[in-house]
Formats: C-alpha cells, sequence, structure tokens
C-alpha cells in the first residue's frame, strides 16, 4: 500500500530506527515485506520488542530471524475518541495485539484492517499485511488481517 | 550479634497533609511551582511543625519541581534527603511515601515531605499525544498504530483481563459511581455537585472501548503534600498520626518489556506487591478497613483490587457493587474522596491524603473506626506502589 492507502490517515509521526542501531534489522526487514524477530544463539529464544540481551540466558548474541507472517489476537482495542490531529477524522480505528505462535508467542501491535466496527475476536488467526509509506524517511508498517 | 529485625513497620508516620484547591485542567490561577510550595506549606502547617523543620523530599512520575529549588526558595536550613521514583503515571505515590518513611528509618533525615505538582496548563497533557515529527525505539512500534495515550496503553490489558474472567462493565461502572458518589459530599472534589447515573455511565461516549468516558480519570491543576516523621515523634504533633505499616514497591518479571510484551499482560502489576505488603504488615485483605486505588483507568482498579485479595477475578462484577464500595457502610469503601475520577487528578498523591484522613477520622466519607488504610498507586505501569497505614503504631 502507499501513504495514501494505508489503514490510518497520513500526518502521524514517522517511525523509524533507533539511533543506536538496535532495531535497524527491523526496519530493513520490514521495508523487504519480511517479519523478523530477535532471536538468541545461545538458547534459540524467540523475543520482543528489539533489546540488547536475551531476557532468559542474557546472551548479547542475539539475531535476527524471520518468522512467519501468521498470529492469533491476543487483545484489541476501538478507539473512538483521537488524541492525535491527524486521527481527528479516523475514529473509529482497531488496535490489535497479536500473538506469534511460531516465535515462542512474541506479541506485536498493528491494526486490523477492514470495517472498524466489526467484531474482533481474541483468538482469531491472522496474517501480517506490509503497508508501505512513502516520503522523505519511508518506512513500512505491519498490519493485521482475519484470515477466513 | 544477630541481625536486627528490617521493617519500616512502626519506624514512620504520616503527620501533616496540605493540598491547594483543585482546577479544571489549565484553570490553575498560579504557575506549577507556586501550587508545589503552597501545598507544602499547608502540610507543614498541618503537621504544627516550622518550615525550617523540613530536610528531605521525595516524588514521583519526574516531578519538574526539584527538592533543590525548593529547599532553596524556602530558605531551609539544610536539605538532607532527595529522592525520585522513576516511572510514569501514578505508580510511584505510595514508593514515594515509602522512600520518606525509609530516609526517616534510616536516619538520613527528619522531616520528609512527599509532593506532587501538577499544572498541565503550563506544560503538556497526558490525554494528548506529543508533539512529535518522527518516533524511534518502542514507540515506533506503536504510535503508528494510534496507539499512543494512557487510555489506550492499558484499554488492551483491561480487554484481555475482560476476556480471561468473563467480566462484564458492571465493576468498571461501580468502580466510576462510587468516586462520583463520594465526591457529592467532598467540598475540595471538581465533580461535586455533578452525581453520575448508570444511564449516564452507560450513555456515555466510548473513549478506548472497554473505556467509557467515565471509566478515565479527569486531568487537572493542582499540588498535594504529606510530610513523613519518625513514629517517635509523630504523638507530639498536632493530629492522630497515621503510621505506616507497610510500603511496597516493583513489578513482576517482564512488566518492563516493550510492545505490551509482559508475560503476565492481563494485570494491574500488584501479584507480587500485595504478598510483600501484607506479609510486611502481618495482615491479609479482611483486615483492611478501606481501600484508595489509584484510578487511571476503572478496568486498572478492578484489577488491583483483585491483586490485593478483595475478590475473585471470575467474581468482580457480582462482587465490587457501589454498595459494597461505598462509605460507610459498604464491605470495601473505595475511594471514599473521589479520587482520581471525581475529586481531583492529582496523580494519586490525593488518594495518599485521604487514606490519612480516614485514619485520622476526618474524611468526608468517614468509614467508623478505621484502622487500616490502604493505598495502591499504579495500575498497569512499572513500578506500581502500595502503602499501608494505620491509627495504631
Amino acid at each position: 500500500m502507499s501513504a495514501t492507502g494505508s489503514y490510518l490517515p497520513a500526518g502521524l509521526p514517522a517511525p523509524g530506527p533507533a539511533p543506536d542501531g538496535l532495531d535497524a534489522p527491523w526496519w530493513a526487514a520490514t521495508a523487504e515485506h519480511r517479519l523478523v524477530v530477535q532471536r538468541c544463539a545461545g538458547c534459540g529464544r524467540h523475543q520482543w520488542g528489539p533489546e540488547w540481551v536475551c531476557h532468559r540466558c542474557r546472551s548479547f548474541d542475539l539475531d535476527w530471524v524471520d518468522v512467519a507472517p501468521r498470529g492469533v489476537i491476543y487483545s484489541w482495542e476501538r478507539v473512538w475518541h483521537p488524541v492525535h490531529p491527524a486521527l481527528a477524522e479516523a475514529c473509529p480505528y482497531v488496535v490489535v495485539l497479536v500473538e506469534l505462535p511460531h516465535a515462542d508467542g512474541v506479541r506485536m501491535v498493528g491494526n486490523l484492517l477492514g470495517e472498524p466496527t466489526d467484531d474482533v475476536v481474541i483468538g482469531s488467526d491472522v496474517e501480517a499485511v506490509f503497508e508501505d509509506h512513502d516520503g522523505d524517511t519511508p518506512y513500512t508498517l505491519v498490519q493485521w488481517r482475519r484470515l477466513a | 550479634m544477630p541481625e536486627r529485625e528490617r521493617t519500616i513497620k512502626g519506624t514512620a508516620a504520616i503527620v501533616g497533609v496540605g493540598e491547594t484547591a483543585y482546577y479544571k485542567r489549565a484553570q490553575a490561577p498560579d504557575p506549577e511551582f507556586r501550587l508545589c510550595l503552597d501545598a507544602i506549606l499547608a502540610a507543614v502547617d498541618d503537621a504544627g511543625l516550622a518550615v525550617d523543620d523540613i530536610d528531605g523530599f521525595a516524588s514521583y512520575s519526574n516531578d519538574r519541581n526539584e527538592p533543590s529549588r525548593i529547599a532553596s526558595a524556602l530558605g531551609l536550613p539544610e536539605l538532607r534527603f532527595s529522592n525520585m521514583v522513576w516511572g510514569g503515571g501514578g505508580g510511584g505515590g505510595s514508593a514515594a511515601v515509602g522512600n520518606a518513611a525509609a530516609a526517616v528509618a534510616a536516619g538520613y533525615a527528619e522531616n520528609v515531605v512527599v509532593f506532587r505538582a501538577l499544572a498541565q496548563g503550563q506544560f503538556g497533557r497526558f490525554g494528548q499525544a506529543p508533539p512529535l515529527r518522527a518516533v524511534s525505539g518502542p514507540m515506533a512500534y506503536t504510535m503508528p498504530y494510534g496507539l499512543m495515550s494512557p487510555a489506550q496503553m492499558f484499554a488492551m490489558r483491561v480487554q484481555r483481563f475482560m476476556h480471561e474472567h468473563g467480566a462484564g462493565q458492571a465493576a468498571q461502572r461501580a468502580v466510576a459511581m462510587a468516586s462520583y458518589h463520594h465526591a457529592q459530599a467532598n467540598p475540595r472534589a471538581i465533580m461535586r455537585g455533578r452525581p453520575l447515573t448508570e444511564e449516564a455511565y452507560d450513555g456515555s461516549r466510548w473513549i478506548v472501548e472497554p473505556f467509557h468516558l467515565y471509566d478515565c480519570c479527569m486531568e487537572n491543576d493542582g499540588a498535594a503534600a504529606v510530610i513523613v516523621t519518625s513514629a517517635e515523634r509523630a504523638p507530639d504533633l498536632r493530629h492522630p498520626p497515621a503510621y505506616v505499616w507497610a510500603a511496597a514497591q516493583g513489578s513482576s518479571v517482564g512488566q518492563g518489556l516493550p510492545v505490551h510484551n509482559a508475560p503476565d499482560y492481563a494485570t494491574a502489576n500488584f501479584k507480587t506487591l500485595a504478598r510483600r505488603l501484607y506479609a510486611t504488615a502481618g495482615v491479609d485483605a479482611a483486615d483492611v478497613d478501606v481501600v484508595q486505588s489509584y484510578e487511571n483507568f476503572t478496568g486498572g482498579v478492578v484489577m488491583s483490587l483483585v491483586e490485593h485479595g478483595f475478590c475473585a477475578p471470575e467474581e468482580v462484577d457480582k462482587v465490587l457493587t457501589l454498595e459494597n464500595l461505598t462509605a460507610p457502610h459498604g464491605s470495601l469503601p473505595l475511594n471514599t474522596s473521589g479520587g482520581n475520577l471525581a475529586e481531583c487528578y492529582m496523580h494519586g498523591l490525593e488518594l495518599v491524603v485521604e487514606a490519612v484522613r480516614q485514619v485520622r477520622g476526618t474524611s468526608t466519607s468517614q468509614v467508623p473506626d478505621v484502622e487500616l488504610s490502604l493505598v495502591t498507586s499504579g495500575p498497569m505501569v512499572t513500578p506500581v506502589s502500595d502503602l499501608l497505614l494505620s491509627a495504631s503504631r
């Protein structure tokens, strides 16, 4: 999708890599429409969001690995009151918390594509949709849509 | 030499409380620092201390008013203790009192002020997104999806709790109505004169599901302060002391993980604290007479009450009713000043002040014969904190 075809209107702050370099691989991968998370080279455990050290074995040897772009809705919210000028006409919209069963259950935040007033059911299967944004600093968001 | 028993119980007490008038957001006639000084001086006066007796400060949530400026502005002879609890929101409210008590117990200082001052008119609003052009770090994984305000950050925790335990909206409504009910008796309360009915709650607009308008705290201007001194000195001061029986702060494993990855997600984050709090005091939930529980959002209060042992998670809609939550005769009188929802969003320090009033017997919605008065600060943030006050040392 282009920015004009994005789930939320243009005008929100542009996301990008942190200055410390920690999550540069995420932004590079999503630009290629690949879903990645960190996995510890020491103990093999996936973890999210970006961090320097393994939460389990404290190894600093963390890889970025591709994971299946499939998940399950873990929780959700429907936003009716805009708190940013860019969203003044965008409500309601739905934010979902998606659990990735193939990656030790890490969770990601995204929007649930489709009619915002449709019922949202915890436990539903969803797949990732990569939403490209143009501009001075292009970036790609990871959205989610229901699987039939 | 045997190890000395290490406990805060019986070592310190709150002996003074002070508040400015409470204002709707951006309506305070004075800037934040002036409000801060007014509340501190009121607390000193309430305690019957001299201003020069103050030698320490503790606050939380990155309060902008630094102790060095306050001490200098007031010409204090000596500053011996200054302390800040990390973390946003109101999670540090009880922890700041705990830290003040620890300073007194350790002998670092004699009379420590715990304060919080807020002028959201002078500075930014909590309920609006910060004015940014670009984001990186953890916010880069939430803000572009329209998840950026406190209500939006916590709604999914409550939604998950409701899903896991089959809870509906009734307990959250009762929490809101209890605060509004108590505010009607409180001349300080912003929402005095504006009672809340079930119909008004049910008919109110959604902010973010599952939060109605009335599930969300206000945004206000004002300041509050309390003074902590030693248990030995406390009985000689003006009012009956509110003795610190226990204080606890912290969180369970992984609660600070970015992008909503805390392993235990559907929680107010008090499960580990409540155990420590009660163990320190040597009591359990049944011994608590009255509760001030921080309401950023009512769903967080519901989870807080569950995690402090007042109600099973499957029974919240049945047990947490307006009747049970109302002073003087409810089984669990809650937020008896009106709290963040209906008295003033003083970032929860007004809840500590009210907990002291309940111990003194001077609340506008007084519970009879209060022996144990509980404050829970936070919910859903990290760290959160707890404070248990008593009329007896």
